[in-house]
């Protein structure tokens, strides 16, 4: 059974620009946010047949609820990522916290070192891939490569709208990838395109890719998705997979969707 | 040219990052060397390579590494050089920096300085104000003077292979005499051809002379051998046909060179004879005498007293003679400087711009020179004697080859490859 954390959305809000959606002005409503969480909860929970565990919420720290920053996790060792901006710095202890109260062996990375955890850190069973130059620091894949003795194709990522690889990027289970092209350099579109062939390449259209289509979670055969994706949704069910689209309005004003907002456990 | 070393380490191939860096260093406009490189074995392995980064300016580099930096190149930590005053005329601090004769920079306030006129053995003096550094004998340090000591923040860089194919790429100074001469011969007639016409071309279009890099002038320093097995006749042709720029010898070439002049003899064999003449002995005294009292070789081959030869040569030709002197010498000839620390501080004034060295013939004085000389300067080292291209070898020099055979054989084969009939 596929776990994740979560994070409810008590305290989310729009309090600081730090990506091109983030707009003060572009206030998020609260109850509408509450719900449309709760909506993503019993999808993935009902649905999907995910289990999910739940974090506290944090007053003064409104982005707590993208969990997927929270860190990586992998054989039982979590890297607690260290974010670029200061605005979300205070979450790093609450994360570390978390994964340390629930048997992880805990990682922390220099203060120097750039790293927003399974944002920037997707792949499939034998490659990873690592996005880098918005939020992460490619020294971080290179310090994750050692720990946990894989490979990470770092990527970079070059617009400020997409700027981490998870909206963007989004492996899927029977081995596609769901993908927005122009939001990576041409190195890293000739790596992805070594690496994954041309069969399994399913690119997202721009308008969609806006819409986050690509900040999807997978659970076997299951996608949930932001709703306002048909292209998307088109493909998925071509390859055989059940798209679950969802009103994630509140959350795109603040630059995340359904893949912000958990964090695979193992 | 400022160079700086990254390391760039991770899974960098697959990824493109190795090529994305070497090409964001190009697209920059600077060049760079990859100095190591370790390859992963399987996919899981990190792979790792170390590239020097060069631009043509500190600007350009600093541009460049910014650029480069993002994609996890990482500039090597290098402190600055540690400096102590010397404690006393003539005295360098105990722990200081010995330089070789390779390219060699010092690290001062966060910027790496190349060394001027570097050679071996010697020591590296700072200033401050501007910064600057420049190697010191160690009897020409005066007390109070910044030396450079220890290793941190020094570097060296090996020599690079001679991007043109002849000898002096090929030779990687190694010596033997079973190897035939002429090729070698005429690669460095070749290269004395090209000083030469580049010498003529910067004369005729007004410029200063060639690249300062490659050198501009053929340095010759010889011994009397030369003299006494015959190869004076090619060696004047050669000055005077403007191949020769420089000429180190001691009192003895000089004083049989003039003595063939004046009395056909060299240390009193008949030169054309081939056997001594009687009182022959006495016929360098005697040269030596008749210098003197013109008071300069100058003199002496403008009044008239010495009308051909090797000296006569490179006073018509303006060649720059140094002519040091030993404690066997008879006389010595005037301009012969017998003190020894002079001797080599005007042996090092004149080294600036000699692009090609040929040591014939002579033990201490081709040594001497050696020292003085940076690596990158090609020497030709003939000798009759294994032992002494041998030692010139060791100096580590790609461009430095080493010819056994007899030192007029070498300068007839060398003359007539550039047109002499004689």
């Amino acid at each position: 059974m596929a776990n994740f954390l979560v994070c409810p959305p008590d305290h989310f809000g729009i309090q600081y620009e730090i990506n091109p959606w983030m707009r003060l002005s572009n206030a998020v409503d609260k109850d509408a946010s509450l719900a449309q969480w709760r909506t993503l909860t019993r999808v993935l929970e009902e649905d999907v047949g995910a289990k999910l565990e739940r974090m506290t919420p944090v007053a003064g720290l409104p982005d707590l609820v993208f969990t997927a920053n929270a860190g990586v996790l992998h054989n039982g060792t979590a890297i607690v990522s260290r974010f670029r901006h200061p605005e979300r710095r205070g979450e790093e202890e609450h994360f570390a916290r978390w994964f340390g109260e629930h048997g992880y062996r805990v990682i922390l990375l220099d203060k120097e070192c750039y790293f927003e955890g399974a944002g920037d850190v997707l792949g499939f069973s034998d490659t990873w891939f690592g996005g880098y130059r918005q939020r992460s620091d490619i020294k971080a894949h290179r310090v994750l490569s050692d720990v946990y003795g894989k490979e990470i194709l770092p990527l970079e990522l070059v617009t400020s709208r997409f700027y981490h690889l998870d909206t963007c990027f989004c492996p899927l289970s029977n081995g596609e990838l769901l993908y927005y092209p122009a939001a990576f350099d041409s190195y890293a579109q000739a790596t992805i395109s070594d690496r994954v062939d041309a069969r399994r390449r399913l690119v997202v259209p721009h308008a969609e890719a806006a819409r986050f289509a690509c900040n999807a979670v997978c659970v076997g055969r299951h996608v949930v998705l932001p709703s306002g994706c048909p292209e998307t949704m088109a493909m998925l069910k071509d390859r055989g997979y059940t798209p679950h689209p969802l009103d994630l309005d509140q959350f795109l004003k603040s630059g995340g969707a359904a893949k912000c907002l958990t964090l695979a456990l193992e | 040219m400022a160079t700086e070393t990254v390391t760039l380490e991770g899974h960098i191939i697959d990824s493109l990052i190795l090529a994305k860096v070497l090409d964001t260093i190009l697209q920059r406009s600077g060049t760079f060397t990859i100095n190591e490189m370790h390859v992963g074995a399987t996919r899981e392995d990190a792979s790792s390579a170390a590239i020097a980064v060069h631009a043509d300016s500190p600007q350009r580099l600093e541009a460049i590494l910014h650029a480069i930096q993002p994609h996890g190149a990482v500039v090597e930590h290098t402190a600055d050089c540690t400096v102590e005053p010397a404690p006393k005329d003539g005295v360098l601090p105990d722990s200081f920096y010995a330089t070789s004769h390779l390219r060699t920079q010092i690290r001062l306030n966060n910027q790496w300085l190349d060394v001027d006129a570097i050679e071996m053995d010697v020591a590296i003096r700072v200033t401050l104000d501007p910064p600057a550094a420049r190697t010191v004998p160690m009897a020409n340090v005066k007390a109070g003077d910044l030396i450079v000591t220890g290793r941190t923040g020094v570097r060296v860089f090996p020599l690079e292979r001679p991007q043109e194919r002849d000898a002096f790429a090929f030779m990687a100074a190694d010596v033997s005499s079973e190897r035939p001469h002429h090729p070698m011969i005429a690669d460095v007639a070749k290269r004395m051809r090209m000083i030469r016409d580049n010498r003529q071309l910067a004369r005729i279009s007004g410029e200063t002379a060639c690249d300062p890099d490659s050198g501009d002038k053929v340095l010759f320093v010889g011994g009397p051998a030369i003299i006494h097995a015959g190869g004076r006749e090619a060696l004047s042709w050669l000055i005077e046909s403007g191949f020769i720029h420089v000429l180190f010898c001691g009192n003895a070439l000089a004083a049989h060179d003039m003595e063939a002049s004046l009395f056909g003899t060299s240390l009193g064999y008949g030169l054309r004879a081939g056997c001594t003449v009687p009182h022959g002995h006495e016929h360098h005294l005697r040269t030596i005498n008749r210098v003197r009292n013109a008071g300069s070789l100058k003199r002496a081959v403008e009044s008239g007293l010495i009308r051909d030869g090797v000296i006569a040569a490179c006073v018509r030709k303006h060649v720059d003679m140094v002519l040091a002197g030993s404690v066997r010498d008879d006389g010595p000839l005037p301009d012969v400087i017998t003190d020894t620390r002079r001797a080599q501080t005007a042996m090092r004034a004149a080294l600036p711009g000699v692009g090609l060295a040929l040591l014939v013939a002579t033990t201490l004085h081709a040594i001497a020179t050696g020292n003085c000389l940076p690596a990158k300067v090609p020497t030709v080292c003939v000798d009759i004697n294994p032992a002494v291209p041998t030692k010139l070898s060791d100096r580590g020099s790609f461009q430095s080859i080493g010819l056994v055979m007899d030192a007029a054989s070498f300068l007839r084969q060398l003359a007539q490859a550039l047109g002499w009939h004689g």
